[in-house]
């Protein structure tokens, strides 16, 4: 920094640390939460330090039979129906807007521009705001309890054809030209050159939607009543009501720490990339 | 191998046209050079060669082949281009061999197509290097040994050396003139540098807004340049233009000199004189006063308003000259030197 | 919009743009076209009859004061939500951007809440301020403060603010810090050598240079704390108690999915509709201007 106060630069480190602490505190004592018996959980003050019950939670709650005086699935399983949710809606918008955004770059066809406005309305209709039709129109296509259900409907995305649109306008012409010179046609150009050519914008946009679709709550509330369907994310709330009968906050708080494992790993992991897909995808 | 015909080719964009009825006939083996200021239409008349930009009519043909629907993939050609556009996720050898293999030419062929233009560019060692980890001058190669390979009948360069610095374009340059004598290939070659211009080209084709100005060798374009605007463009400092009257086989400048000339004419003319052409003479009729000088070494540079006149001219002499500045000399040339033009067409005299 | 050359039209881009066309009209238009129409019309309690009503929806959505008064609350939530999260990234960045050494680990240690599911934010504060269990309540209980957000509304709009807020601080802080290191050290250097200290540096230098970080966070905030907090609140108190954090998002859903007011859930859908394209066009203009800074 621009001057030498080595007073300023233990006050920055020490209110970044308290920042760290306020920010992970709630993950803390949930984490705490997630090892120690049921019991140790009702009594007051609950501790603040962890238990050593950490992997016999971690068994009972994948494996076991969940939650007592409730009906959901083993754990596992909705980790799983997360995973396929969130992989589902990742890849999928990705590849529907690689391959619009590449037509509308790369070609010039009637109603292109009308193509183009239909996408960017999307933006303006976040699923929460037409949430009874559009379940109307799920349940018409019977696809209620389908994995397709959870994740079609979301996969639509003008943010992410914007971005490769973006992507795409910053390759060279001379690219396409080079290629039309070498042979290729517009999907061998596709493969060999636009996908090669975007992809960490791919990667940074996967972790983004990852975490978008892992973390889905409204819909997948709306769309699975069956409990083999259910993901991890709404499951907690399930979880909280039969709390207030059979309070199993060990549990409750395990399946919590599972929930959010998978997300936070991603980001971290892939701090880098995570960055500059939240970056590039707000322009 | 085959040559190029150009029958009357003409683009517009909406309304305007660009180019006008451009006819060309390229023999086969030949180095045609176009150039011409930016803006002029040079890229574009290029690239409709290479069919990246639809005619708007006229012809083109490559051989005796008509090749105005031919995808450009279609039409056994090259191109080298500005920014060399290699893929950048590719190896140098995989760049290379890109148009091959979809032509889906036998593996060992591509290998061998490869090597071999490696090493008549002497890349070779860099064919699993991606183009970032190159030089300017080594993608330069690469870019030049992916249209090697192909083994087309036509080489298009598209101002190919304009993204290097002097000294490399000055190499590169006299490199694509040996490679082209040796492989034999009709190449055409679009550069807004008419130094570039004259030392590359059997033939140069001098465009302005969207004309032909003028087509021929470099030794024609200079003794015989077709236009003011070829006169001003060929040549290095650019030729002396004055508004005279010619008056049978002289001219008189506005400052009343009267030069012999060569060209017969009467009445209003240009008259185009090349600053190395004018030679010290006391008795010569055109008198300068110098105010600047440049020494070049190799050349000295007389730079000063023709007497009687705020025309500033420019005269070169030969060696370090002792000439002052304030000195006032007189010149003279050859009146087969002076070069005469239309004062209404631009376009020369006799 | 469009490069120079292009591949010659054909079949092809049709077929290229067809499944995402197909899903926007499906999933996209065709609903939202549904709540338009259904806006308009009155069903009876047992679905038997339909009236076409024009405007009568939305009259009597204005005049409603439960939904006046959710839609105030919504703007204040929004604000608080905003507003604490984006001081508190704006501290922290501050002096993250300070630290020679270390920023980016900080940026670790503290983006990770954006991967969180906001109803998992809510479950991690209902736990540690569960009126019989939780952390909180016990230290409140100590200093003589009854802690109870399942009676008191004031105290459950506090909770789903921190828990809305603590998730968006990651956000803010990124795109503060990314920001700040985005200004040329020269001007700090030479604001420094003007005589500025580091407090008013941040004041008027580096805090005027961010604004506009600080506009886009404004918009961005508002859009998270209107349309993204459902989860925490379905999960902390369902709208409660007596309505008190019942924003207009958790309204459409309990219109229309429990209350079963399809038309009334309709006209909030709408309303809601033209709340996102005003905040879109906002956030698109900015755009244009962090362009230009």
């Amino acid at each position: 920094m621009v001057e030498n106060r080595p007073l300023l630069s233990i006050l920055a480190h020490i209110v970044l640390l308290l920042g760290v602490a306020i920010v992970a505190l709630p993950v803390w004592i949930t984490f705490v939460g997630a090892s120690h018996e049921a019991e140790r959980m009702l009594q007051t003050p609950i501790p603040m330090l962890p238990g050593d019950q950490f992997f016999v939670n971690l068994r009972q709650t994948l494996w076991g039979s969940g939650l007592e005086g409730t009906n959901t699935a083993p754990v596992w399983m909705m980790l799983m129906n997360s995973m396929v949710m969130a992989l589902m809606i990742a890849i999928g918008k990705i590849a529907i807007s690689l391959l619009s955004a590449f037509a509308i770059v790369y070609f010039k066809f009637p109603f292109r521009m009308g193509f183009f406005w239909m996408i960017f309305i999307t933006l303006m209709l976040p699923v929460e705001v037409r949430i009874l039709p559009t379940f109307e129109v799920i349940a018409d296509l019977g696809m209620l309890n389908s994995y397709w259900g959870l994740t079609v409907p979301l996969i639509a995305s003008a943010t992410a054809t914007f971005m490769f649109r973006q992507v795409f306008l910053t390759i060279p012409d001379e690219m396409l030209e080079s290629a039309r010179i070498d042979g290729a046609g517009p999907m061998r150009f596709f493969w060999d050159i636009v996908i090669p050519l975007s992809r960490t914008n791919i990667a940074a946009l996967f972790v983004i939607l990852f975490i978008y679709g892992w973390n889905q709550y409204l819909w997948p509330l709306l769309i699975t009543t069956d409990t083999d369907m259910m993901t991890i994310v709404v499951s907690i709330k399930q979880m909280l009501e039969a709390a207030e009968q059979s309070p199993q906050w060990n549990i409750i708080m395990m399946t919590a720490l599972l929930a959010m494992i998978p997300p936070i790993f991603v980001v971290i992991a892939m701090q880098k990339l995570f960055v500059q897909g939240l970056t590039e995808t707000d322009k | 191998m085959a040559g190029i015909t150009l029958d009357s080719l003409t683009k517009s964009y909406g309304p305007t046209e660009v180019l006008h009825h451009i006819g060309a006939d390229i023999e086969d083996g030949e180095f045609v050079v176009i150039v011409g200021p930016s803006g002029c239409g040079k890229s574009t008349l290029l690239r409709m060669i290479a069919g990246l930009e639809s005619i708007t009519s006229g012809e083109v043909f490559i051989g005796d082949k008509m090749v105005n629907g031919l995808e450009p993939a279609d039409r056994d050609i090259a191109m080298v281009f500005q920014n060399y556009a290699l893929y950048p996720h590719m190896t140098v050898r995989q760049n290379m061999a890109y148009g091959l293999k979809i032509r889906k030419m036998p593996k060992a062929e591509i290998d061998r197509r490869v090597q071999e233009a490696a090493e008549i560019l002497e890349i070779a060692q860099y064919l699993d290097r991606k183009p970032r980890q190159l030089s300017g001058g080594q993608r330069q190669r690469v870019a030049m040994g992916r249209a090697i390979v192909r083994d087309p009948q036509v080489f298009l360069f598209d101002e190919p050396l304009s993204n290097l610095d002097a000294k490399l374009r000055v190499q590169m340059r006299l490199e694509i003139r040996k490679l082209q004598k040796r492989l034999g290939v009709t190449s055409i070659f679009v550069t807004h540098d008419q130094v570039e211009a004259m030392t590359l080209g059997d033939r140069l084709m001098v465009l302005n807004g969207g004309y032909v100005e003028q087509f021929g060798t470099p030794i024609e374009l200079y003794e015989r340049p077709a236009s003011v605007f070829v006169a001003g463009f060929i040549g290095s400092p650019a030729m002396n233009f004055f508004r005279a009257t010619a008056d049978g086989l002289s001219v008189t400048l506005p400052n009343g000199a009267v030069v012999p000339t060569a060209q017969s004419a009467r009445g209003g003319v240009i008259c185009g004189l090349r600053p190395e052409h004018l030679v010290r003479d006391p008795s010569g009729p055109i008198e300068m006063e110098v105010e600047l000088l440049e020494h070049l070494g190799g050349v000295t540079l007389l730079h000063g308003p023709l007497q009687g006149t705020d025309q500033q001219m420019v005269i070169s002499l030969e060696g370090i000259s002792e000439v002052q500045i304030g000195d006032r000399l007189r010149f003279s040339l050859p009146p087969e030197l002076v070069h005469l033009f239309d004062a209404q067409t631009d376009r020369r005299i006799g | 919009m469009l490069k120079r050359v292009h591949f010659p039209a054909s079949l092809l881009p049709y077929l290229l743009v067809a499944p995402q066309v197909i899903i926007t009209l499906i999933f996209f238009i065709w609903p939202a076209s549904q709540a338009v129409y259904q806006s308009f019309l009155i069903e009876d309690a047992f679905g038997f009859s339909t009236e076409f009503v024009w405007f009568e929806n939305f009259e009597y959505l204005l005049q409603d004061d439960h939904y006046r008064d959710s839609f105030g609350r919504t703007i204040f939530f929004s604000a608080a939500v905003a507003f604490l999260s984006m001081s508190f990234a704006l501290i922290l960045a501050g002096f993250a951007d300070r630290v020679i050494r270390g920023s980016t680990t900080y940026r670790t240690l503290l983006i990770w809440p954006y991967a969180v599911a906001p109803v998992l934010a809510g479950a991690l504060f209902l736990f540690m301020f569960n009126p019989t269990i939780g952390i909180f309540p016990y230290l409140l209980e100590m200093v003589g403060y009854d802690w109870n957000h399942y009676l008191n509304g004031s105290q459950a709009m506090f909770l789903v603010i921190i828990a809305a807020a603590w998730k968006q601080v990651a956000y803010n802080f990124l795109f503060y810090l990314a920001a700040m290191q985005s200004i040329p050290r020269s001007i700090i250097e030479a604001a420094a050598i003007d005589g500025a200290g580091p407090i008013r540096r941040f004041a008027t230098i580096i805090f005027p240079l961010i604004s506009p970080t600080t506009f886009f966070l404004l918009v961005i905030n508002a859009v998270y704390a209107f349309f993204e907090t459902f989860g925490i609140i379905h999960a902390v108190t369902q709208g409660g108690p007596a309505n008190s954090t019942t924003t207009l998002v958790y309204k459409v859903y309990n219109d229309g999915f429990i209350g079963l007011d399809l038309g009334g859930s309709a006209a909030q859908s709408v309303i809601l509709m033209f709340l996102v394209i005003v905040m879109t066009v906002i956030q698109f203009r900015f755009i244009e201007k962090r362009v230009q800074y």
